[in-house]
């Protein structure tokens, strides 16, 4: 990965000022610490901050065509570049460097706009051509790589992240307070808001045509599922085998580098899978890396332990000691310009970081299988909501989400009547689109109880129905689970997980992530698959198990699954206290910054001094509370 | 204080976060007002134990014992008597 930015003067010819691409540029240089590279003619702008990857010789950027009329700067990497390239040149193209971005440029010269529909890979990319004096940013299918945009006068300024940004605009920034108030809803600002007044993101599968004094936006891919019922008509061991040899190739492709590319291990099924494939399907050598938790409720080193025996990985593991969390906290608000609801991202830049210390620039993840294969327990929460909505008196359904979620530590005489008000929200109607988000995001817009009055007044607080307008119009017609995976994958996944999670905390530490899951081939043959081989009853992910049951261990395919989680409010509390946490969450501070109560938030602190803080909802407060204000300390007071 | 006074002053503070006795009412429902998750619900029941030695039996944790103020009041009652 890289970091790119650039600047259009698309409403004006003034000039192009190479020092504020410096400071814009000088923003990213975690991202690419090794090459800078500056592309300025008259109302153009482009700059690029290097990590070498691919053609570590000639791989400087930007790059351009023959005529040098065509300009680019792209971050992230084309897997299928050399076929694309061998493609090129046999039509004529003539290559001056041996990158992945060269490929882009002949690509858009040859297709025009069309060019992206023929990448698989994870990119940001902005291309200048002169010849149409247009500007054409565009961003990966599913989110994999940022971009972020914001006009400010006459100007179009982009960037891979919204602190490369910030210098540009012409007032302070501010938080965008209907962002906030999405983000404690839905986990994330609905694409393209940000967090940030007045920056805006490429939304996944866009791409945004700058010319003639207007920016045009189009979508050049989305997730589709098949009306219900239209699914493979194929048997079940056709598709398993089909769906090994996809991923057996969308690793394949992504272990393309020329520096040694290295790869996570959980010790869950999906990076069970990835070591697997990459050990007995590549001559890539199999270097892992895991990390541990003293917490043995959070822990699955034993797992892993499993796994590397097993594959006989040369491995590196960290372990995330009590102090790790609120000692990182602070940078890894910094990298991911979010309020976080958890403290998971933060032992992921302990991850990353060892990876780098390692030596290593490039790791692939399983993150994504849960999204495109069904892996994840709000998946099967909708299947029991349905089920429950089908005879809405029964008191034995709802008791079949206390299969799922054990911990919820009820003895059955009184458990559905809890049960029933906990996962009951929206059942008289679950035809509606979204109807497997409503208890989690009925259970996180608790957070906004600890509002101040001026941000209630100040804001129309989000309606669930606000969702609608990331959902396609067909989407009543797809099968409920299909429902669940898009939103799913359109929000969390995208905004949260491959973002704030993922390409955060591993640029941080000037690593790529790659994710084979993510390939859009896997993709749509997923989307076409029957949802009862995802899902088989309560069996997650049972068409991928069935595909890889010969190339990992019995005891990973049938464990249960267990989701990441490290520990949230005790990562900040006791000897984990640190003054900056009493100084964001001091009266003063909470009422200069104006987002919570003061009052409310001290009542919550004196709960968690006293040890009563233990619930869900308390340690999702904490954390959107804590993240909030550092957000606004380091982006707002201090930038 | 009143076992009343205890047990609202109680779910003002740690699950409503406010002095403010105007927002709860001795007959709202904790589940229909989502004043309570199932961690709500163990440490109403840890209250109980430790404020006022009334040990909860796995049976007694219904909504009808425990679901208001009201409620766990009468409950209270009855198992003292």
């Amino acid at each position: 990965m890289c970091g790119i930015a650039g600047c259009f003067q698309y409403k004006s010819s003034v000039g192009i000022s190479k020092n504020m691409l410096e400071r814009m540029i000088s923003r990213l240089k975690h991202r690419g610490p090794d090459d800078y590279g500056f592309y300025i003619n008259n109302n153009i702008g482009l700059a690029h901050s290097r990590l070498s990857i691919i053609d570590l010789n000639t791989g400087h950027q930007p790059i351009h065509n023959t005529d040098k009329s065509i300009w680019v700067v792209f971050n992230g990497e084309i897997f299928n570049y050399i076929e694309l390239r061998e493609w090129l040149e046999d039509k004529g193209y003539y290559f001056y460097t041996n990158t992945d971005t060269e490929v882009i440029v002949h690509l858009y010269e040859h297709y025009g706009i069309e060019f992206v529909k023929h990448l698989n890979g994870q990119f940001a990319i902005a291309i200048w051509d002169s010849n149409l004096n247009k500007l054409v940013l565009v961003r990966d299918r599913v989110g994999i790589v940022p971009l972020f945009y914001t006009e400010a006068d006459d100007a179009l300024f982009f960037a891979s992240e919204i602190k490369a940004i910030i210098p540009a605009l012409k007032s302070k920034p501010s938080l965008n307070y209907k962002a906030i108030d999405q983000l404690l809803t839905f986990w994330v600002p609905l694409s393209p808001m940000t967090l940030f007044e007045g920056i805006k993101e490429v939304s996944p599968g866009q791409i945004l045509e700058i010319q003639n004094s207007k920016i045009v936006s189009s979508s050049y891919w989305d997730w589709v599922y098949p009306d219900d019922n239209n699914y493979w008509c194929k048997n079940e061991n056709d598709l398993a085998e089909e769906l090994r040899e996809l991923l057996i190739d969308a690793t394949r492709i992504r272990l393309r580098s020329d520096v040694p590319v290295g790869a996570y291990l959980s010790g869950g099924l999906d990076s069970s899978v990835l070591t697997s494939i990459i050990k007995n399907f590549s001559d890539t050598p199999l270097r892992t890396f895991s990390i541990e938790f003293e917490d043995k409720g959070l822990d699955e080193s034993d797992y892993q332990r499993t796994l590397i025996k097993y594959l006989n990985t040369d491995h590196s593991h960290v372990i995330c000691q009590s102090g790790t969390i609120v000692e990182q906290f602070q940078k890894a608000i910094w990298h991911s310009e979010s309020i976080m609801l958890r403290s998971a991202p933060v032992p992921m830049s302990v991850l990353s970081n060892l990876v780098r210390e390692s030596g290593y620039k490039v790791v692939l993840t399983g993150e994504g299988s849960d999204e495109v294969l069904g892996g994840y327990d709000i998946f099967k929460e909708n299947k029991i909501r349905q089920f429950w909505a089908k005879n809405r008196s029964s008191n034995f359904r709802p008791y079949l989400l206390k299969k799922l979620y054990p911990y919820l530590d009820l003895p059955k005489s009184s458990a559905n009547s809890y049960l029933k008000n906990f996962f009951g929200i929206g059942i008289d109607d679950p035809d509606i689109p979204y109807f497997s988000h409503l208890p989690r995001w009925d259970v996180t817009s608790k957070i906004k109880s600890f509002y101040s009055d001026s941000m209630k007044s100040a804001l129309k607080v989000t309606d669930f129905a606000d969702i609608e307008c990331l959902l396609p119009a067909n989407i009543k017609n797809w099968n409920s689970f299909n429902r669940s995976q898009y939103i799913e994958s359109k929000t969390l996944m995208s905004g949260y997980l491959l973002s704030t999670q993922g390409d955060r905390m591993l640029m941080m530490n000037s690593v790529e992530g790659r994710f084979p899951f993510l390939d859009h081939r896997v993709i749509e043959f997923a989307n076409k698959l029957d949802p009862r081989l995802k899902m088989k009853v309560l069996n997650e992910k049972f068409l991928l198990k069935k595909a890889m049951r010969n190339y990992v261990p019995k005891s990973i395919i049938e464990r249960y699954k267990q989701p990441y989680r490290s520990p949230d409010i005790s990562s900040f509390v006791g000897d984990n206290s640190r003054d900056y946490i009493h100084y964001l969450l001091s009266e003063d501070k909470l009422n200069e910054f104006g987002y919570f109560d003061s009052f409310k938030v001290n009542l919550l602190r004196k709960k968690i001094s006293a040890g009563k803080a233990i619930g869900y909802k308390d340690n999702m407060a904490f954390m959107a509370l804590l993240s909030t204000q550092s957000l606004h300390e380091q982006f707002i007071n201090e930038f | 204080m009143s076992a009343e006074n205890i047990l609202r002053s109680y779910v003002l503070e740690n699950y409503l976060f406010t002095d403010d006795q105007s927002v709860l009412s001795n007959s709202d429902s904790f589940l229909e007002k989502g004043i309570l998750d199932s961690t709500g619900i163990l440490e109403i029941i840890n209250l109980l134990d430790e404020e006022f030695g009334i040990v909860v039996e796995d049976e007694e944790m219904i909504p009808e014992n425990l679901d208001s103020i009201d409620n766990i009041l009468s409950f209270m009652e009855k198992k003292n008597n």
